[in-house]
């Protein structure tokens, strides 16, 4: 056991990851020297050398499109997009060429490549650098995402995705990066693609991932305090989506808000309340309810709690699926 | 501003002069001896047979599409027979002659404009990875691939390998080609850049692409380069493996603009007599790469012999892959779902199975 913040817990997953496999290479902006702008490769450079630990000349569709080169060459890289809204430059190697090509090679090959996120709000930062662009990524086949929202899962997650042997996108929870939190060192708790629940419940289920685990599980306890039992879902598979542990919340509990950083419209929100209702139709004693940005731009950094769903909003979702 | 002509030894009217070439690529000419230029004859000519019957079978409603590689070809054979079969090739869509010189069957290529694939061999037994379609993407898996060389050379110093990468003068405007030239040169990879400059990407003119000739801009990468006649294939063998041994001896990425011609169409949907200036088109028939080596060869004693059997050869081989092509049936429902993860997916899983058992469905029951 160790506590850790979630941001050190990565750099001791990829430290685990780098130290069992040398053919995984850390590649991105400033990942080096520096140890990233957020420090999470800090100090892996000094250990593993440059030319594992790449700072790469500054173009994101470069650094996918060399990892995706490196790749079918047999290693395994993991890349680090500096923010959420920098990754846009490599979408088309992400989504034409990474997300593809196992497709295209018919068995002949595939792509073990994991791009590292730093995503979503919460830190006052200038445009661009508070995005949730997950949704983009999920509706592409040949990808799978992942979000963790605790250090423990932080670190074995990045492990299982580096072991993953297909692209996966790990989206981070930049403003919980200094979340401490206990780490088991032994054994991972979960598989890479499970949902599992962060807090038991009786009234409401309520979903999601990453920071938005813990806006949750803050609404949860201001819930208890009026008599009303949040059951929480950490979702931490984006892509694909584990159903059972939603469906099995919601047939207990007949009710779910699904809440999310990201504009709502198309979102990965709007694909599970849609599954939800599919496929539980006769369990819902309300219609599954989404607390989402607002289908704006990411606003300035002095409107950003206004955008961003906090727990009073979650609450209002839950008041109003209790009302039915 | 007024450009050098691009470098050649063998003219349009099938002269050779190995004196036209800088010093350092004479030893390469000098490999030169008939019998592999007969070869190179031999696979140029192959090609084209087999190019044309191919787009004879798109006219005909065999294949949804044709990018015909017709006047292209010189620089194609030189440079897979330059390279060595352990250096990896990352294509284009319109490297034929590599393709077949790689060990790839062309079937596999018609395969995959009939429709049946997205891919079409494995490129690993080959060393030739699949066509790419969009534009220069290609461009940064190769110089990655190269990268990779450099970090197994750490390990084991006597690994020499190195990457060729083809693409078009289209292709040189994207920022991909671009980005995969600076990664290039800051990791210093044992790659070969090679540009075929055939004067059009579909109806635009190589002159919206670049004001500078094409090659001059590597060398603000850091990059070394040359223009070559693309029709001339000693030439371009010569400094095709020239730039590779100096790639894979530590000299970093080269690069080659090899100029051209694409005598086709881009591809079978399109209809150059919208762009193309007639007399142009002319002027570069005159220089077509097939017909100067013919008469090269015939001036060295080449006798007729070679080149009747060499045609029966041609279309007889052009003629297995048509009757198997209009033999290929459709592939498999279950193939679009295979290997879009190599792992378990659910959804993948879930979703074959429900289309399996739709189509079941609708069996007759006797
Ligand atoms: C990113 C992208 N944009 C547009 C196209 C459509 N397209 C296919 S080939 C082509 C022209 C390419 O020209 P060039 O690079 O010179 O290669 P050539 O076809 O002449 O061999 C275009 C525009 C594409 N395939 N990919
Ligand atoms: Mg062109």
């Amino acid at each position: 056991m160790s506590n850790l913040p979630i941001a050190k817990a990565i750099t001791a997953g990829l430290e685990a990851a780098m130290t069992k496999d040398d053919r995984v290479l850390l590649m991105g902006e400033d990942i080096g020297q520096l140890g990233g702008v957020f420090r999470v490769t800090e100090g892996l450079k000094a250990k593993f050398g440059a030319s594992r630990v790449m700072d790469t000349p500054l173009a994101e569709s470069g650094i996918i499109g060399t990892a995706i080169g490196l790749a079918l060459n047999g290693y395994r890289p993991v890349c680090e997009i500096q923010f959420d809204g920098f990754i846009f430059p490599a979408f088309n190697q992400i989504t034409t060429q990474l997300a593809k090509l196992t497709n295209r090679l018919e068995g002949a090959g595939n792509l073990p490549i994991v791009i590292r996120v730093p995503y979503g709000g919460h830190i006052g930062a200038v445009e661009h650098h508070q995005e949730s662009p997950e949704a983009y990524f999920a509706h592409t086949p040949g990808l799978k995402l992942v979000s963790p929202s605790t250090a423990n899962d932080a670190y074995w997650m990045i492990q299982q995705a580096i072991e993953s042997n297909d692209p996966v996108m790990f989206f981070e929870p930049k403003s919980k990066y200094w979340t401490k939190g206990e780490v088991s060192l032994n054994t991972p708790t979960h598989q890479l693609h499970k949902t599992v629940v962060a807090r038991e419940g009786e009234h409401v289920t309520v979903l999601g991932h990453g920071a938005m685990v813990h806006v949750l599980l803050q609404a949860a306890g201001l819930a208890q305090s009026e008599g009303i039992s949040l059951e929480v879902l950490d979702l931490r598979s984006l892509s694909p989506i584990d159903y059972l542990p939603i469906l099995r919340s919601v047939s207990k509990t007949g009710r779910l808000v699904v809440a999310q950083e990201a504009p709502g419209f198309v979102s990965i929100g709007s694909e599970i309340a849609a599954t939800v209702t599919e496929q539980a139709f006769y369990s819902l004693d309300a219609p599954v309810l989404r607390v989402s940005g607002f289908d704006v731009p990411f606003p300035p950094a002095k409107l950003e709690k206004l955008y961003l769903p906090d727990a009073d909003r979650v609450l209002e979702a839950v008041d109003r699926a209790l009302a039915f | 501003m007024e450009y050098p002509e691009p470098l050649s030894v063998l003219d349009a009217q099938g002269n050779y002069d190995p004196n036209r070439a800088p010093a350092e690529l004479r030893p390469y000419l000098d490999e030169l001896g008939l019998d592999k230029l007969k070869q190179f004859f031999a696979d140029m000519y192959i090609t084209r047979v087999f190019d044309k019957d191919a787009s004879n079978l798109q006219r005909q409603g065999q294949l949804g599409l044709w990018i015909p590689s017709q006047g292209q070809e010189a620089v194609q054979v030189a440079a897979a027979y330059a390279s060595r079969p352990d250096d990896y090739i990352f294509p284009a869509y319109r490297e034929h002659a590599i393709a077949r010189i790689r060990g790839i069957d062309p079937f596999d290529i018609l395969r995959w404009l009939r429709g049946n694939t997205h891919g079409g061999w494995d490129p690993k037994k080959h060393n030739f990875h699949i066509y790419t379609v969009v534009i220069g993407a290609h461009a940064l898996h190769a110089t990655g691939y190269a990268m990779g060389i450099n970090l197994d050379r750490e390990k084991d110093p006597s690994v020499d390998k190195a990457v060729m990468v083809f693409y078009g003068d289209g292709a040189t405007s994207q920022g991909d080609t671009n980005e995969a030239m600076i990664f290039a040169a800051s990791y210093k990879t044992p790659q070969v850049f090679v540009v075929q400059n055939n004067q059009w990407a579909i109806s635009v003119p190589v002159t919206v692409q670049s004001k500078t000739p094409i090659y001059l801009r590597a060398q603000g990468f850091g990059i070394p380069s040359w223009q070559i006649d693309g029709n001339d294939v000693m030439v371009s063998y010569a400094l095709a493996k020239h730039a590779l041994n100096s790639a894979r001896n530590g000299g970093g990425p080269q690069f080659i603009e090899a100029v051209t011609y694409r005598q086709g169409a881009h591809t079978s949907s399109d209809d150059p007599t919208k762009y193309e200036d007639p007399e142009m088109r002319a002027e570069w028939l005159e220089k077509d790469p097939i017909k100067r080596l013919e008469i090269y060869l015939r001036a060295q004693g080449v006798e007729e012999e070679f080149f009747t059997a060499l045609d029966a050869e041609a279309k007889e081989y052009a003629a297995g892959i048509r009757a198997r092509l209009i033999a290929l049936g459709a592939p498999e429902t279950s193939t679009m779902f295979r290997n879009v993860y190599s792992e378990y997916h659910p959804v993948t899983e879930a979703q074959e199975k429900w289309l399996a058992d739709y189509e079941a469905s609708f069996e007759v029951e006797i």
